[in-house]
């Protein structure tokens, strides 16, 4: 069974068609990435596919079920984590606390007014597995405001890791980063992929990140989808260098 | 610099502890010295109740970040529950506290019910009507509430504990310490909430509400909650209140309540879990000192708030606090 199937969504503000009938198919483990112009319609995408608002036509399956109409919080709890294009996080806490609130939700604590040790032990055990997995252990303990750009984009995946998701996805997390903090996330996302097995979409403008690390592509030009393929079927599409990689290059 | 003020993770320094030996210390030896300072025992009660209800309030203000001007209705029906067990019922003060909480707690759950439906100022809108209905009904219902001169005849009743009695009927300060008793019990449940996963939803709510919605949290649900919450503290004070003046009256359902409990809360800074305190300190001993100056206390009130606002936005514990974290 695909991991998620989305079925001719469309998504039309007011006269604008941001999103224009797209259908896309992931299956488990698969690294999918979504490129295209600025203003294709990706994160719209995103929030169509993760509950943002709802579609104006289309539907999507999360492994197999209909979540069409299912809010953004209950698609959570069913194993979607996302992270966003401008970073979303808790500024005034520390990283360690930002992750906390994400495990406590996934372990159903949310409503908990006390803790036993038991589970305390459990949420710190996720806490500490995500920072070193993030490679974030040393700053764990300071302000998320005060850290680097790059900081706050990886402790903003640690905290949809924490949620421990069936399907990852990530919209530009090296947006705004210089050549060592783009090296590190794709890194991250690397191991992510191939050695946790992790099924992730990612939206990402650096090609370099793309061809190296995507299973499959598709591109979106305003609000269509352009081609659909391998990173050499994309590479090789006489439309695609055209309308996109053409200028880029 | 602000993690330790702002949010409820377990504190790295030792500055709040000598904050809490300072804040307690002060409110044990309050009877004692109180009287130095142009004070009375019931003026410290008064402090405590405020407090408790300006705390309460802050749960949802400073640590969800949702803004009710509607909280007197609360504290007016926990005032109104414990006057009718004492006025009809029966005389007992523990019963009096409960039933108060009770009234307050079940409007607030149902009201907050009701308004869930609607976010910002439609939210802050509805608060007030609520709140404003239960004045008009109080108001009214001359048979019930005594209308406009309020619920009177009944007085709070000495404590029988089973080996003695405490008699905080007649004695002043030994209500003075009930009162500080029970708000100690309800700061240190509101301690251990914030510390606890439910009190961490709200803070990630107030912090980032998209955020928090994107982690799986019912971002509705858990206002609806703290909704709830807070006005069972505030409900407390409420009861509180009218033992203490033994007697209820419209005007503590009054919207001016409301907005005062907020003063009260941003006056002493409503990120700071303390700060409300402090704010009903301040308000509740400038009222006393100077609506016995001059009948236009309302509008001095006004501009120390405003200068507070505009001197220390984050409230008079916040300023003192980031003056000791920079030195
Ligand atoms: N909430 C919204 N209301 C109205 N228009 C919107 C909204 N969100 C996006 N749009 C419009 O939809 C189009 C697609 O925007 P979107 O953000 O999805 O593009 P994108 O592919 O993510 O671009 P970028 O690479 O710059 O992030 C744009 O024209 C944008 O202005
Ligand atoms: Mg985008």
């Amino acid at each position: 069974m695909s991991m998620l199937e989305v079925r001719g969504v469309t998504k039309k503000f007011g006269s604008l068609v941001a999103v224009n009938d797209v259908t896309l198919t992931v299956e488990p483990g698969e690294l999918r990435a979504i490129i295209g112009p600025n203003g294709a319609g990706k994160t719209t995408f995103f929030n169509l596919i993760t509950g943002f608002f709802p579609p104006t036509a289309g539907r999507m399956f999360l492994e197999g079920r209909d979540i069409t109409n299912v809010t953004a919080t209950d698609r959570v709890a069913m194993g979607m984590a996302r992270t966003f294009q401008i970073t979303e996080i808790f500024p005034e806490l520390t990283i360690r606390e930002n992750i906390r609130i994400a495990a406590e939700s996934a372990m159903g604590l949310r409503m908990k007014a006390w803790m036993s040790g038991s589970d305390t032990a459990r949420v710190n055990d996720r806490i500490d597995e995500m920072l070193v997995a993030t490679r974030l252990t040393a700053q764990a303990d300071r302000l998320v405001g005060e850290l680097s750009h790059g900081d706050q984009r990886s402790a903003e995946i640690a905290m949809a890791l924490a949620l421990r998701p069936r399907i990852l996805l990530l919209d530009e997390p090296t947006a705004g980063m210089g050549e060592q903090e783009t090296f590190q996330v794709a890194g991250l996302i690397r191991r992510l992929h191939r050695h946790a097995n992790y099924t992730i979409v990612l939206i990402e403008h650096d090609m370099r990140v793309v061809f190296n690390l995507a299973d499959r592509i598709m591109v979106l030009t305003e609000g269509t989808l352009l081609a659909e393929g391998t990173p050499q079927q994309i590479a090789d599409n006489a439309a695609v260098q055209a309308a996109y990689l053409g200028a880029a290059a | 610099m602000s993690a330790t003020t702002i949010s409820a993770a377990p504190s790295r320094t030792a500055k709040p502890k000598l904050h809490l030996l300072i804040i307690w210390a002060a409110l044990l030896t309050a009877p004692a010295w109180m009287g130095y300072i142009g004070g009375y025992d019931a003026l410290a009660s008064r402090i405590l109740v405020f407090g408790l209800a300006a705390m309460g309030l802050n749960l949802l203000l400073g640590f969800t970040g949702v803004m009710s001007f509607g909280h007197a209705a609360y504290f007016g029906l926990g005032a109104y529950g414990a006057g009718f067990v004492l006025r009809y019922w029966v005389h007992s003060t523990p019963l009096a506290i409960l039933c108060g909480i009770l009234l307050g707690t079940v409007a607030g759950v149902v009201f907050g019910a009701l308004m869930m439906r609607r976010t910002g100022m439609y939210f802050a809108m509805l608060t007030i009507a609520f709140g404003q209905i239960c004045y008009y009904v109080a108001y009214s219902w001359n048979s019930v509430t005594g209308g406009y001169d309020g619920l009177r005849g009944f007085q709070r009743a000495p404590l029988d504990l089973g080996f003695t009695v405490l008699n905080i009927r007649d004695n002043g300060v030994l209500f003075y310490y009930f009162v500080l008793a029970i708000f100690a019990v309800c700061t240190a449940l509101m301690g251990l909430l914030l510390r606890s996963p439910l009190g961490r939803t709200m803070i990630a709510i107030r912090e980032n509400p998209r955020r928090a919605r994107f982690l799986g949290i019912n971002v509705e649900r858990h206002i609806l909650i703290s909704f709830a919450i807070s006005t069972f503290f505030t409900s407390v004070a409420g009861a509180l209140y009218a033992l203490l003046n033994n007697f209820a009256d419209p005007t503590s359902l009054y919207y001016v309540i409301s907005g005062n409990i907020v003063i009260m809360a941003v006056m002493g800074g409503m990120l700071n879990f303390w700060g409300p305190l402090l704010g009903a300190a301040i308000f509740v001993t400038l009222q006393d000192y100077i609506s016995s100056m001059t009948v236009n206390w309302m509008s001095w009130i006004g501009i120390i708030f405003v200068a507070i606002v505009l001197f220390f936005p984050s409230g008079v514990l916040g300023f003192l606090r980031r003056r000791s974290a920079s030195k």
